[in-house]
């Protein structure tokens, strides 16, 4: 384009008879106008497109997700009939049966097996865990009658939030119309209702959706994270010190740059494999824990830390090196008492953010046997755990539906956890952050 | 006896209490001598430098016992075991010895309990506790007698600064060390299964082969108990989607790049900016989650309209997804070099009465190209090794196709496939995956390595 321009522009000084150079460019200039325009838009459109993608990202995971913090309760007459109770040794008890007891006085008429199996599996067999917890805690309630809300059982709850219509044939239902009929007769008397999911931010992982909960997965991700925090901040700092402050200019440190910039973008799932074949394999450290999980996630954030931490000194001016050098400090004292305290919240940023990225990694976790079915709730670093994304994983692969809204709640409460993260990291950039 | 932690905490207190100790000494002898200034360094130098001999000796013996403790537990209990049992050939000993060793931390055991297994566990017990007790005196011995060792020699002429400046250098730089531990970890772990996996399929039925069927069966003779190891479906699969995705994330991220560098306005630019990052910023298993959910329901539906028949895993779906968790990856990075270029370039351009498009793709574009095919290089290393996404979306047999509506499977849902669950850590299945793993690493080290050369001398030129 240019080449052309200038011979045009040659050609008008040689010759007043020819066409002049500007109205070349003026008949040229509309088009190029368009082009431009076009091009343009081009660019707001594949902005608008990402953000388009993230909105549908995030509204269909908030839509099937938000149901999710409710659960649907049934409300039972049970009477804690003092011959089934031993006032001595209540926990001994068969709760299930008394549970079954009172859904039998609610309906009387349901006499045969099968029907009966039928009228139990609308509720949940946590209920009777949640009466033997009652009654464990409250003695004296034996011999009288107790009004409870129980958990229904999934199916119930998605009839009610209506994810299962009534309206589909009865053999492609996963309610006969005879359990329709006995949970319309608990609405009609105001047994029904749906409440607050506590179960979800308190219980461990279920096989039933009613009972299962996030708080062993957040459990074990705090455990986790609180290894890679302890092991990967202090490491990645004073590496980053090293490199930048200390290292001379040779093969050696040229050498672990490469490296560094390199684990930056190996893919997580080989660390995963790095940890089962070092951690579990050669050292014998106990499979699915939060240890060995922190270990491999310490491995993959400490490159971010390092090269985050790095920036932050590189922003440090050289003036205050002086200074420092200048009044007589060491150099491990300049270091340590002006530099490092001036390159800290840019460190502590990086490092948030690396955390960040930890705390939603999976890959490298499934590799070290993170992947199983853990109902406890850990309570330190060599208990089996999950942790939020695995179980995330875990849920989606679930085949009930029950299972679907709370993978996306699941996610909803993870995706809340690294915005606080990530919030801090900013607030901390903005707070602290000098410009020299 | 003493748990770890316990004895960890000890030595804690003992290096505190050793620091003000060597501290007061320090100034004691200062005094001595007529003055602070007598002292070679500042008083809470002699105090580091006695907490350090306090800690650290003490520390190395105490990790040497916990990386050693099982083995030399075991070779002490075997020795003590009867000679028919210590005879057994190595692999029923080393399934005794795991039994043994599960019984003693008092976990489910394989084989039935004997009498002698009970025996040995406690014996193993036994000489556990024991261990830990000599290890915590040792330790706690070992701490007092290098503090004691330093306040001795507490003079002002000690040179404690230099020390501890020392001791302190030497641990940054184990520190840098770690990131070439773990690529020889990496490295060392990989080759070493891979080759074992090599001994029973040999390399070039594994890089070649056309068909890849890993499900071993457990009898001798049963249909296709063999196995299939040949990896090129998997290798096409994972070209196939991460070629999709980059489809979907070169352009829309590069034009993103351009028109928040160039176009956009500071107000649009501090808005869309945030945007662009949240999306690097979503876990993986989020869009994994989201394309097995959404993304390939409407790719499915949206094909049986136009009658086209679409597998509900296809590689389409998770390409696609793919391609929008690159897209903040691929912008970010043609970001920063776009904004590399000098301004005297784009002055030029506007000089000679180039529009800012004419600008952009004739000259800030080819300026900045190494350094955006840098970007587009880390993007694609990015892709094959991207796991959660095909994991959840991708399907699982291997197909040898180029048709981004049927099912494909990717290098990564191999390794997690073959790994996940409980198997026998010998047999080619699971080694398998370390072979594919290898693959996976050397192909995305060498991507790595070049995009970031690349990147260094595309910097370099305009710094």
């Amino acid at each position: 384009m240019s080449s052309s321009k200038n011979k045009s522009i040659a050609g008008a000084s040689g010759s007043s008879r020819r066409e002049r150079t500007i109205d070349i460019v003026n008949r040229r200039l509309a088009k190029r106008y368009r082009i431009e325009k076009r091009f343009r838009f081009y660019g707001l459109c594949s902005i608008i497109v990402s953000m388009v993608f993230l909105a549908v990202l995030l509204t269909s995971i908030v839509s099937n997700g938000y149901s999710a913090f409710f659960q649907t309760y049934v409300r039972l007459d049970i009477t804690l009939d003092s011959a089934m109770l031993d006032r001595e040794n209540p926990g001994k008890s068969n709760f299930q049966a008394i549970i079954k007891q009172s859904i039998n006085k609610l309906y009387p008429e349901v006499e045969d097996r099968k029907s009966k199996r039928e009228l139990y599996a609308l509720f949940s067999s946590g209920a009777a865990f949640q009466l033997r917890d009652l009654v464990m805690r409250h003695p004296d309630l034996i011999g009288t009658t107790v009004s409870l809300w129980v958990p229904a059982d999934d199916d119930v709850d998605m009839l009610m939030k209506g994810y299962i219509k009534r309206s589909v044939a009865e053999n492609e239902r996963r309610l006969s119309d005879r359990q329709l009929g006995w949970i319309d007769r608990l609405a009609d008397q105001d047994r029904i209702e749906k409440r607050f999911n506590v179960t979800f931010f308190t219980a461990g992982d279920s096989r039933e959706p009613e009972l299962a909960g996030i708080w062993g997965a957040v459990k074990g991700s705090f455990f986790t994270l609180l290894v890679t925090l302890v092991l990967s901040f202090p490491i990645g700092l004073a590496a980053a010190v090293y490199l930048e402050e200390f290292a001379p200019k040779n093969l050696a440190t040229d050498f672990i740059e490469v490296n560094i910039n390199n684990l930056a973008a190996v893919p997580s799932i080989v660390f995963g494999l790095l940890g089962l074949a070092v951690f579990l394999n050669f050292f014998g450290m106990p499979r699915s824990t939060p240890l060995v999980g922190g270990l491999v996630l310490m491995l993959m954030t400490l490159p971010t830390i390092i090269i985050a931490s790095r920036a932050a000194l590189k922003a440090v001016p050289p003036s205050i090196r002086e200074a420092a050098l200048g009044v007589g400090s060491s150099k491990m004292q300049m270091v340590s008492s002006h530099v490092l305290p001036l390159a800290l919240p840019g460190m502590l940023t990086g490092t948030i953010i690396g955390m960040a990225q930890a705390l939603g990694e999976t890959a490298p976790l499934l590799m070290i046997g993170m992947v199983a079915f853990i109902v406890d709730i850990p309570g330190g670093f060599t208990d089996p755990a999950a942790v939020m994304p695995v179980q995330i994983y875990l849920w989606a692969d679930s085949p009930e539906r029950a299972f679907l809204e709370r993978t996306s709640a699941a996610i909803l409460v993870l995706l809340a956890f690294l915005v606080l993260m990530n919030a801090a990291a900013v607030i901390m950039r903005k707070r602290f952050e000098k410009r020299w | 006896m003493m748990s770890p932690i316990v004895l960890l905490l000890t030595l804690l207190v003992l290096s505190v209490a050793g620091y003000y100790i060597g501290r007061r000494k320090a100034l004691y002898v200062a005094d001595a001598a007529g003055g602070l200034s007598k002292l070679h360094s500042r008083p809470n130098y002699y105090g580091a430098l006695t907490a350090l001999w306090c800690c650290m000796p003490a520390f190395f013996l105490f990790v040497f016992w916990l990386v050693f403790e099982q083995s030399i537990i075991t070779s002490l209990v075997v020795a003590d075991l009867s000679p028919d049992l210590r005879n057994l050939p190595p692999e029923r000993l080393n399934l005794f010895i795991s039994d043994v060793r599960s019984l003693a931390s008092g976990n489910i055991v394989s084989g039935e309990i004997t009498a002698e297994m009970r025996a040995a566990a406690s014996h193993y017990v036994d000489l556990q506790g024991i261990g830990k007790m000599i290890v915590g005196v040792i330790v706690l011995v070992a701490a007092v007698a290098g503090m004691l060792f330093v306040y001795r020699h507490i003079t002002p002429g000690l040179r404690a600064r230099n020390q501890v400046e020392r001791a302190v250098m030497a641990l940054l730089i184990f520190c840098s060390t770690i990131a070439i531990f773990t690529t020889v970890g990496i490295v060392l772990s990989v080759l070493y299964e891979a080759v074992r996996f090599f001994r029973h399929v040999p390399v070039t039925d594994f890089l070649f082969g056309l068909e890849w069927s890993p499900q071993m069966a457990i009898r001798e003779g049963q249909v296709g108990s063999s196995g299939a190891f040949g990896a090129i479906p998997v290798f096409a699969g994972t070209l196939l989607i991460s070629a999709i995705a980059m489809m979907v994330a070169v352009p829309i991220g590069l034009m993103s790049a351009i028109f928040l560098s160039e176009y956009a306005g500071k107000q649009f630019r501090a808005v869309a900016k945030p945007m662009l990052e949240i999306l690097a910023g979503i876990p993986t298993v989020v869009y994994g989650f989201f394309a097995a959910l959404v993304v390939a329901p409407v790719i499915r539906s949206g094909g049986s309209q136009l009658g086209i028949d679409v597998s509900s895993e296809s590689a389409l779906a998770a390409g696609l997804v793919m391609g929008i968790m690159i897209i903040p990856f691929v912008s970010s990075l043609s970001d920063d070099v776009i904004n590399a270029v000098p301004q005297s370039l784009r002055d030029g351009a506007y000089s000679v009465g180039a529009t800012r498009s004419e600008t952009i793709k004739h000259v800030l574009i080819p300026a900045a190209l190494p350094g955006i095919v840098g970007g587009i290089l880390l993007a694609v290393s990015r892709a094959i090794g991207e796991t959660m996404i095909v994991v959840m979306a991708a399907g699982l047999s291997a197909n040898l196709t180029a048709n981004p509506l049927q099912a494909v499977t990717t290098v990564t849902v191999q390794i997690v496939t073959l790994l996940v669950g409980d198997q026998e850590f010998d047999s080619p299945k699971t080694l398998a995956a370390f072979a594919l793993g290898l693959v996976l690493f050397v192909a995305t080290l060498f991507l790595n390595i070049i995009a970031l050369t690349v990147v260094r001398k595309y910097r370099e030129r305009y710094e």
